[in-house]
């Protein structure tokens, strides 16, 4: 574990790129395969599952550190971060006894496969004891390591790009293949990581291409409508369609089976039956990029994203929720034909060619505007036609990797606003654990303030130091991490759009709230009422629940 | 208010008073005669009459006070009787000079320990546990997530991150507080390694550690140091120090903080300096206890930190009278520690 602990302190301790992939090179150098499956997959985000509650964790702290639990509870609210204050409190043991449990030497993949992944399926006295003795033969800094994988919140300053740029220069593999071959689900065994950093040899793109792997998918900027004319010049060059407000899906058909992904790389292939089914009458050796929308058959149009919600978490499908909630693929895109990846070619092409095997009924519509204004009336129906605005993309520009900046576009419509009232705050993760960064948000109803929003970004690193130093000055009350603070504060908070919810109690629930605006100038009595939000309800129909009550 | 039943020591608006002896502990406002522990800022306040402190203590006092205070100095362990009242210091090992002050009449017995720290280092009188009735402790890192690691260690990886630096040809800057710290690190690093060069504000503390007879390895100034050498070199300065132009003497380097509350990730990050290094001057939470054991203490007064964490503890684990004093010395660790919470500036630089 030490070789994976000195490279995340190498990367937690910097800011600056190049020192961030020297130290990835300097560790994928030396790594074993069987220990760089876990860490591409950590440091890529993805995190083995919980296996012990925080409650016990804590509770079998403060038991080897002697100390009743209120006195771990002020521990933790001075350090911050869970993981670090129960590294801290578990005595140190003499460096002797260390290497008893697992070797010196052994890797991070032992310590995650011996040790944390069967705490889940021990009961509660064995946990205790294999937790206990795993604690014991740890250093605090390993042991905060430790905690934060076991807690599922580890998290460290490096992008999948920068992830995906060291093992290109380690292993000497093109970016794009390693992109590829990241995508998808993989178990992280020492095969995966051997195959991941192969290098390219001959057969290619056919090798690539076998079973349901998906091509890594192309993301577009956000566009400001003031900048439009000028960013992209003539709008001949730009092909415009609707920005969905759906799911983004690959659907792949290979060798008589169909693949259906998300974005989120997660296989829903037989979530979506009707997706699925119309797929295998695509020919093999055929990838689509698309939408997994919500469709109303009658208005031909897509429902809600709210009625998309409904479907999203269901593993197997009724009868009555597959009648009242049909979803439709939408091809944007063409990735791959006759079994060739025509990624390279211009989106002409691309298009062209997909017209010609997609039928129209499932294909993105095109719009053809004069010009830029033109474009913004055709944006300006958005709302009614339930998607989020217009993409925009270079009729010639290639099926790029991941957001690369000046080919693909996203013009959304304005988001809505409200000014609502600080109430509740919440320390922030990873390098914000000791700043109040997380807030609760509130309007007024019946003369008095209801909560109904959580937001996290938006402000600026001296205005969160600002905040932060007056929810400190002014807390009332303290649930654990959460304080309640004097209702000074008003913010201008943006969102996407607002739905009905149970779990409010303003029985709202808004969607993507973030604080665009500190408004100083502003009293808490100024901010806005309940009616204001509920006028949203009516004006915005694609709404859903995705805030966490 | 009484901090004993008796009054031995009482509570006023200048601070901890006893009013048989007629003197004040530690005072925050200028009153005519005060005993200080020792020569940080917010124990020794400017504008008092008179002065009482540890014969090692004086010269600091001069230095930060002025020259021409009245100051009687008092040899450790020496007892002064007045109106019934015994005083007398012990060393509170936490700079040059500390003392805690123990006040006694008619057998009984309080202790004010000011800032202290139990492991012995070579700059300054080790700590003297003193039994009382009445125990008056700080509380700076009075949390268990605060244990300190043995000096040696410390000093350990101080020298390799030096050395390393001189290897690469990039100076070291260290950081720390110029009274106390600064010299507890130079008699812990390696003068093998380099040369080391001392602010402005450090030196003229160095000479009075010096002139009482601590050995502390050469230190230069920098204007006396080769550009060359200047590469190799460890460089000790306050905090404040930082982003000053004289820093930029120094070209590329890797600076480091030593300072107890390094042990907390966040508190490093928000320093933004390479490295930061546990090194305090106070009592940890293990060796807290067992100073407020080993005083055999009923009543404990916590002051200065987390002192209604600690009292709680106290009360509940050993059924103690401990109580929460409430003092103006908040914020003198945060100055001298520097924890870098918001706004929190060092005084430091412009002081010296
Ligand atoms: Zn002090």
């Amino acid at each position: 574990m030490k070789a994976f602990l000195n490279l995340f302190e190498a990367l937690d301790s910097s800011t600056k790129t190049t020192a961030k992939v020297a130290a990835l090179n300097a560790y994928f150098k030396q790594v074993e395969p069987a220990e760089g499956a876990w860490a591409v997959q950590l440091l890529t985000g993805q995190r083995p599952k919980r296996p012990i509650s925080t409650t016990e964790m804590r509770e079998l702290a403060a038991e080897m550190a002697a100390i009743p639990l209120w006195l771990l509870e002020e521990c933790y609210d001075a350090v911050g971060d869970l993981s670090e204050t129960l590294a801290r409190l578990v005595p140190e043991v003499v460096e002797a006894s260390r290497g008893t449990l697992l070797p010196d030497d052994a890797g991070l993949d032992r310590w995650i496969q011996e040790r944390l992944l069967p705490l889940s399926t021990l009961d509660l006295a064995e946990r205790k004891v294999h937790l206990k003795e795993t604690w014991l033969s740890l250093s605090a800094n390993e042991r905060f390591l430790f905690n934060k994988l076991m807690s599922g919140t580890f998290r460290v300053g490096v992008s999948q790009e920068l992830v995906i740029r060291s093992l290109s220069e380690t292993f000497k593999v093109p970016k794009h293949l390693l992109s590829h071959r990241m995508m998808g689900q993989h178990a992280p065994s020492p095969e995966w990581f051997e195959a991941l950093v192969e290098s390219e040899e001959g057969n290619g793109a056919s090798h690539e291409a076998i079973g349901g792997q998906p091509y890594p998918f192309c993301l577009a900027h956000p566009l400001e409508d003031a900048t439009i004319e000028d960013a992209l010049g003539p709008i001949s060059e730009w092909c415009i369609e609707w920005k969905f407000d759906g799911i983004r899906g690959q659907l792949i058909r290979r060798a008589g089976t169909t693949y259906l992904w998300t974005r989120g790389e997660e296989l829903v292939t037989d979530r979506y039956p009707e997706i699925a089914g119309w797929a295998d009458s695509l020919p093999d050796g055929t990838v689509l990029d698309g939408e997994i929308l919500a469709w109303n058959t009658e208005s031909n149009q897509p429902l809600p994203f709210n009625d998309l919600q409904k479907r999203i978490g269901r593993k197997t499908v009724g009868k009555k929720l597959l009648a009242e909630v049909p979803v439709r693929f939408r091809a944007f895109d063409l990735l791959e034909w006759e079994s060739e990846d025509v990624r390279g070619r211009s989106l002409a092409e691309r298009k062209e060619l997909l017209t010609r095997l997609v039928p129209a009924e499932f294909l993105s519509e095109v719009f053809r505007p004069q010009d830029w204004d033109e474009a913004r009336l055709i944006r300006s129906a958005a709302k009614s036609q339930n998607v989020e605005g217009l993409m925009i993309k270079r009729w010639s520009s290639t099926y790029g990797v991941g957001r690369k900046r000046g080919d693909w576009w996203k013009w959304k419509i304005d988001p809505m606003t409200i000014d609502a009232v600080l109430v509740y705050a919440q320390r922030g993760s990873g390098k914000r654990a000791s700043l109040y960064t997380d807030y609760t948000f509130a309007i007024w109803k019946d003369g008095a303030l209801v909560p109904f929003a959580k937001a996290y970004s938006g402000l600026t690193d001296k205005e969160i130091a600002e905040v932060d130093a007056f929810v400190k000055r002014n807390t009332l009350e303290r649930f654990g991490p959460v304080r309640t603070v004097k209702p000074e504060l008003v913010f201008e908070l943006a969102f996407e759009g607002v739905s009905l919810s149970t779990r409010h109690k303003s029985g709202l629930a808004v969607r993507f709230p973030r604080m665009t605006r500190w408004r100083r100038d502003l009293r808490p009595d100024q901010a806005n009422r309940f009616e204001d939000l509920q006028r949203y309800l009516g004006a915005e129909p694609t709404v859903a629940e995705t805030e966490p009550a | 208010m009484n901090l004993t039943d008796s009054g031995l020591l009482t509570l006023r608006p200048e601070g901890v008073y006893c009013p048989e002896g007629d003197f004040y502990i530690d005072p925050w406002r200028p009153v005519s005669r005060a005993v200080v522990t020792h020569g940080h800022s917010d124990h020794a306040r400017w504008g008092c009459n008179s002065y009482v402190c540890a014969t090692t203590s004086k010269e600091i006092l001069r230095h930060r006070l002025g020259e021409d205070i009245r100051v009687q100095a008092v040899e450790f362990g020496e007892k002064s009787v007045v109106n019934g009242v015994t005083l007398s210091l012990h060393p509170a090992g936490h700079i040059l000079g500390s003392a805690q002050v123990r006040v006694e009449r008619n057998g009984e017995v309080a202790v004010v320990t000011g800032d202290y720290k139990r492991e012995p280092d070579a700059t300054c009188e080790v700590f003297e546990p003193v039994e009382a009735h009445c125990f008056i402790s700080e509380s700076t890192f009075g949390l268990p997530i605060y244990r300190w690691e043995p000096q040696e260690l410390v000093a350990a990886a101080i020298n390799r991150w030096w050395s390393e630096n001189a290897d690469r040809g990039v100076a070291s800057v260290l950081l720390g507080y110029a009274l106390g710290k600064s010299q507890r690190l130079l008699a812990m690093v390696d003068p093998s390694i380099g040369p080391i060069v001392t602010h402005g504000s450090v030196a003229p503390l160095n000479a009075i550690y010096r002139n009482e007879g601590i050995p502390l390895p050469l230190t230069k100034n920098v204007l006396n140091v080769d550009k060359a050498d200047l590469r190799r070199a460890l460089v000790i300065a306050p905090p404040s120090a930082l982003g000053t132009p004289w820093m930029k003497r120094f070209g590329e380097y890797s600076d480091a903080f030593a300072s107890g509350w390094m042990t907390v990730r966040g508190a490093r990050r928000r320093r933004s300096v390479d490295r930061g290094f546990v090194v305090s001057d106070h009592v940890d939470w293990p060796s807290l206890l067992q100073s407020v054991d080993e005083s055999k203490a009923e009543r404990v007064w916590v002051t200065h930190g987390y002192s209604s964490v600690v009292a709680r503890y106290l009360q509940e684990t050993r059924g103690l009278d401990a109580r929460v004093l409430s003092t103006e010395w908040e914020g003198e660790s945060m100055k001298e520690e520097a924890p870098a919470e918001g706004a929190e500036q060092e005084s430091e630089g412009g002081e010296a």
